[in-house]
């Protein structure tokens, strides 16, 4: 079985869905046993589900909305 | 051949999705704004090019990703980044126990962080690196769509993933304490 150093070395690529069948069903044995990487896997969710939450940051202000409408109406006139 | 207005028809329910993955990617709401007109002119000169134009998202995606990438090469902006492969926040966390009163101590971590913070966090980050995690896990694209909007092999985007994985949980424990975020917590406990 492999160890909690290779297991957290495969976690986000287990939750990417990027690992090999192989290497997934060993991931997998070992989460069956390993309370502590259980609890890296669970915060690795956590922080994929923190960086996904959206917030007041990343709206478009209303100026930059208009300026941007602007630009983008000029360009359709061009076509 | 475009017609009149299809080139607006087509962008346009896709601003704010590219002003908002903008700002993630450059940190800076002015900067953002810049990076998407440029995007929107490189766009309107290769509509031809656009295959699928019912869902013009990943090409709008690879064409913001290659404005970004751009600015950054005119503004000579240093990516050199180290990064501490041996780092683990789950367990550096557990050892430096910055809220002895929890059970959810690393769930109580994150919620020091919030929208704006984690923009500043991903800032640090190599900017490969950082457009590579936006792309994964903030608009959830597959690895070989990242690989084919940032025009790279399937193996670089995976080793830019686990590299910026990497940084950003060194990142969010730097953060936290250069900015005090723990200092609140650790007070109480005197």
């Amino acid at each position: 079985m492999i160890n909690c150093k290779d297991a957290v070395s495969r976690l986000w690529a287990y939750l990417d869905r990027n690992l090999g069948r192989a290497q997934q069903e060993e991931l997998e044995e070992h989460l069956g046993l390993c309370r502590h990487c259980c609890g890296e896997l669970e915060f690795a969710k956590q922080i994929r589900d923190r960086l996904k939450q959206p917030g007041s940051a990343t709206e478009v202000p209303p100026e930059s909305r208009a300026k941007l409408e602007t630009f983008l109406k000029g360009l359709g006139e061009k076509s | 051949m475009v017609r009149s207005g299809e080139f607006e028809t087509i962008v346009r329910p896709h601003l704010s999705y590219l002003y908002a993955l903008a700002v993630r990617m450059c940190g800076n709401r002015a900067v953002a704004e810049d990076v998407v007109q440029d995007a929107l002119l490189r766009a309107f000169r290769g509509l031809a090019k656009l295959r699928n134009r019912e869902r013009p998202r990943l090409w709008l995606t690879r064409i913001l990703t290659t404005s970004f990438h751009d600015r950054l090469r005119a503004e000579h902006t240093s990516d050199a980044v180290s990064v501490d492969e041996n780092f683990d926040l789950f367990d550096k966390i557990v050892e430096e126990d910055p809220f002895p009163y929890s059970d959810r101590v690393h769930l109580d971590f994150l919620e020091l962080f919030d929208d704006i913070k984690i923009i500043e966090v991903l800032q640090r980050l190599h900017p490969s690196h950082r457009v590579a995690l936006i792309l994964a896990y903030v608009y959830e694209y597959k690895t070989r769509e990242i690989a084919a909007i940032m025009n790279k092999p399937l193996g670089t985007v995976l080793a830019w993933l686990h590299r910026g994985r990497k940084q950003l949980e060194q990142d969010l424990w730097e953060y936290a304490n250069r900015n005090r975020l723990l200092t609140p917590q650790q007070e109480a406990q005197v």
